[in-house]
């Protein structure tokens, strides 16, 4: 009754064994001490509770998962696991690790360890962000509401084996499974820590924290246990945090640093690309990114699809573009094109003045209205909120921009009624996992319009909704490419509502030393970030 | 000596209080929620509902304040929010830096403000006094992030003399302290200079001179220490500033003191930090008030008369 993937788990584990041909023309070289620098000092490197994009890679590095992604694209492969098998009606997942993984801490990582690291994330008094996500597991609302210890979803019938019964199909469980909250830990080490697992961090990943001053340093040594041969490339990295990106930019031009996490500071990006090692320097990558404003459709005039959609033809997106100094490409969808699912044929709504009036009139509104965008304030944000503010005075939309603290506006977009537009930049979605789904039910599905949530437009389409479950469960790996197409044909009869203005797909730039090797893919993973498994130090 | 100490307890007790009450009604009174800031985009209302009851935040303002005050009561700051764990240990680790740049911060400004002030009281006005005037207002004026940037860019950048960024040897604290030195000197030059101007058109220095001292001996021995109680007050004053951070020159010189701390948990809505570094600095503003009173006394024996 058990469908074997053959292709996942040979195939794809060949494809993780060996150096990929994306970033050949560079020889990988073992070996080198790598120094990175970032502003922020690192809050937590508990892999449950860990969810910002600064240590979401550090995490990933540390700490090792049943699934995981080729590094720098959005493909899984089987991590932890040897192989796996899905049942046919998509409710039974059965994994078998992988012999010998140790933890760091020297002892072997068994199936039980994967079940307590799962429900450890669940459980209310972990208080991790990442729970939500296993809520398709069997039992998940009795851990989740703090009822139950241990999830009955999961099962461990020998050191080896894991089977995970789920309580609806979920086509994007083994996403779910390679996600930082699914990381394996020892029981052992979270309770020797007493509650300070984040500041000491025990995992099986490629790398082991060797060093953590707060405020200043991390140092993360190379972990020789670690099962996948000759990964990580690098034996060291150090993290010094709390390092303004101008003056880290600097250091990077002396060599003293040789990644600045980042990036170039948008006052800086230009003088950096024109001068002579620019192009060495700087890397950008696509990520599932997509930058949007939101029309609150609960909130007049936005009630009215005709006025959401005159405003999608109002606004200038190539201008926008040119105010990120060019790291971004104009979107039309609320999908990025990295993105299964992405509609290339799809051309939205066309940047049109003289049909966006017309609609507007149509709408009843020839003279226009006030209204108020929302926006975050560090730059270039409120120079965006402006751009748009001066594309909306054109069609007679006179909007007031408030530019907040990003906990203010995330607080008035999640309050009905609130909030009329948000410039999402600076909060803009980043999909957690490379999934379409990701990006419909916190941000455009019904559960997203609540109280607290993050669909600003508090857009809710019940119709849709149903298409999204009905995909979602559309897990045989045989209709992958089917559950796609509907995935993409939902976005772009979105739409159709008009409930956001997608604007751009912005890409992240990473500084980097020419001496350091790869292509930006794996600076700019798509899953990850920066991916220190998988960056190396050329040749000097 | 006794009682006021004792009195200066008890108002530092009451001072406290009243700063821990302040801070926590306004950071209540936002309106971003910690428990959505911790959950993130993805989390179910489940989630956040139960972030918030292991917070305690579902409970009332008031029963929510009390426990903070009794945790408060046997040296618990709390823990943070955002990095889950112990903000007494998070502060106690940024404060050696803070301690080293504040010390470091205070001597260059002193001691610049001294010379300078003397220098010019002596010479009021000259073309030396204009000067130095000139460039006390520059230095009052001037942003910290221009002066910081600008220094690192002639010293560290250009002339490599002293590194960059970071925290751990002599060279390091050099331009930060530098950095905050020129700025607060001009404050203390300016005050060093009216407080000597002042003391110098007393009768007793007229005297002095007329019993014919030299007039180096009159600057430093009559004039000086009577100018001096005003400078004081304000290294009181400075060092509770120093110590609640001082964020720009930290973020330009990568310095992990207690500022960047506290930045960074305002982003975050960590109410637990940003309360501990409030208690903390005001803590520290009331301790450099209380040295500050407690040395006047004995450069000025009419305070200790009174």
């Amino acid at each position: 009754m058990f469908k074997r993937w053959l292709r996942h788990s040979t195939i794809a584990m060949a494809l993780a064994l060996t150096p990929l041909p994306a970033f050949a023309q560079d020889a990988i070289k073992q070996g080198g001490d790598v120094v990175i620098t970032y502003k922020d000092d690192i809050a937590t490197l508990d892999p449950a509770v860990g969810y910002d994009w600064v240590n979401w890679s550090m995490i990933k590095s540390l700490y090792s998962r049943l699934m995981d992604y080729t590094p720098g694209t959005p493909d899984l492969i089987p991590s932890l696991a040897e192989s796996f098998t899905v049942s046919p009606d998509g409710l039974t997942y059965t994994f078998k690790l992988r012999k010998g993984v140790k933890f760091t801490n020297g002892r072997e990582l068994v199936a039980s360890d994967v079940k307590y690291s799962i429900e450890r994330a669940i459980d209310p008094k972990t208080q991790g962000p990442g729970a939500g996500f296993f809520g398709a597991i069997k039992g998940f609302d009795a851990v989740s509401g703090g009822t139950s210890a241990t999830l009955e979803g999961i099962a461990t019938p020998d050191d080896s084996t894991v089977i995970f019964t789920l309580s609806r199909p979920d086509a994007t469980f083994l996403h779910v499974l390679a996600i930082n909250f699914a990381s394996v830990v020892p029981k052992e080490a979270v309770e020797a820590a007493a509650g300070d697992f984040g500041k000491k961090p025990v995992g099986s990943g490629t790398f082991v924290l060797k060093e953590w001053t707060v405020g200043q340093r991390l140092v993360f040594e190379r972990n020789p246990d670690y099962f996948v041969k000759d990964m990580p490339h690098i034996d060291k990295f150090t993290v010094e945090v709390g390092q303004e990106p101008l003056v880290a930019l600097l250091r990077l031009q002396k060599g003293e640093v040789d990644i600045a996490g980042d990036g170039v500071p948008p006052a800086k990006f230009l003088e950096i690309k024109n001068s002579p090692e620019g192009a060495e320097i700087i890397v950008d990558g696509a990520q599932l990114h997509t930058g949007y404003i939101t029309l609150n459709t609960k909130v007049a005039p936005f009630d009215n699809v005709k006025v959401r959609q005159a405003l999608n033809m109002a606004i200038n997106k190539e201008r926008i573009t040119r105010i990120l100094n060019g790291r971004a490409t104009a979107a039309n969808q609320p999908l990025p094109p990295l993105m299964p699912g992405y509609d290339k044929a799809f051309t939205g709504y066309a940047f049109d003045v003289e049909k966006a009036k017309a609609l507007l009139a149509e709408a009843g509104f020839p003279d226009g209205f006030e209204t108020i965008l929302y926006s975050t304030n560090t730059d270039p944000q409120p120079r965006i909120a402006q751009a748009i503010q001066q594309d909306l005075a054109a069609i007679g939309v006179k909007a007031e921009v408030r530019a907040l603290a990003q906990a203010n506006v995330i607080a008035a977009g999640g309050t009905e009624g609130e909030a009329p537009m948000i410039w999402s930049g600076g909060m803009a979605w980043i999909a957690d996992f490379p999934d379409p789904s990701n990006f419909y039910g916190p941000i455009l599905g019904c559960s997203g319009a609540v109280q607290g949530g993050w669909n600003w437009s508090w857009y809710c389409n019940k119709e849709l909704d149903a298409r999204a479950i009905a995909a979602d469960s559309m897990s045989d790996p045989a209709k992958a490419a089917e559950r796609q197409a509907e995935w993409g044909k939902i976005f772009t009869d979105i739409m159709a509502d008009a409930p956001w203005i997608p604007v751009t797909n912005e890409r992240r730039v990473v500084a980097k030393s020419p001496r350091m090797g790869g292509d930006g893919d794996i600076y700019v993973d798509p899953t990850r970030v920066i991916n220190y498994d998988a960056i190396f130090v050329k040749d000097e | 000596m006794a009682f006021l100490i004792l009195r200066r307890l008890v108002q530092t007790a009451l001072i406290l209080f009243g700063v821990a009450a302040i801070t926590f009604l306004l950071l209540y009174a936002l309106p971003a929620d910690p428990a959505r800031m911790i959950a993130g985009r993805s989390a179910t209302a489940q989630t956040v509902a139960n972030i918030r009851h292991e917070l305690g935040l579902d409970q009332p303002l008031l029963s929510q304040f009390w426990n903070y005050l009794m945790g408060l009561t046997e040296g618990n700051l709390g823990r943070s929010y955002a990095q889950k764990t112990d903000v007494g240990a998070l502060i106690a680790a940024r404060l050696p830096a803070t301690l080293i740049l504040m010390a470091a911060g205070i001597f260059v400004e002193v001691a610049l403000g001294l010379i300078l002030g003397v220098i010019a009281a002596v010479r009021r006005g000259g073309p030396v006094d204009r000067l130095v005037m000139m460039a006390s207002f520059v230095g009052v004026s001037a942003p910290q992030f221009v002066a910081a940037l600008l220094l690192l860019y002639v010293f560290a950048v250009t002339l490599a003399w002293f590194p960059m960024s970071g925290f751990g040897t002599f060279a390091h604290v050099v331009l930060p302290a530098t950095t905050l030195g020129i700025l607060g000197a001009g404050w203390y030059a300016r005050m060093v200079r009216s407080a000597m101007i002042d003391v110098l058109n007393q009768d007793y220095v007229r005297t002095a001179r007329a019993k014919g001292l030299s007039s180096a001996r009159i600057v430093f021995r009559h004039a000086l220490p009577n100018a001096l109680l005003p400078i004081i007050a304000m290294i009181g004053i400075d060092i509770g500033q120093f110590m609640s951070g001082v964020v720009v020159v930290e973020a330009v010189y990568g310095w992990p003191g207690i500022g960047q701390l506290a930045w960074q948990a305002i982003q975050q809505v960590d109410i637990p930090i940003i309360m501990g570094v409030t208690l903390v600095s005001a803590l520290a503003i009331v301790i450099g008030n209380l040295v500050a009173d407690l040395i006047a006394p004995l450069i000025d024996p009419r305070i200790r008369a009174r």
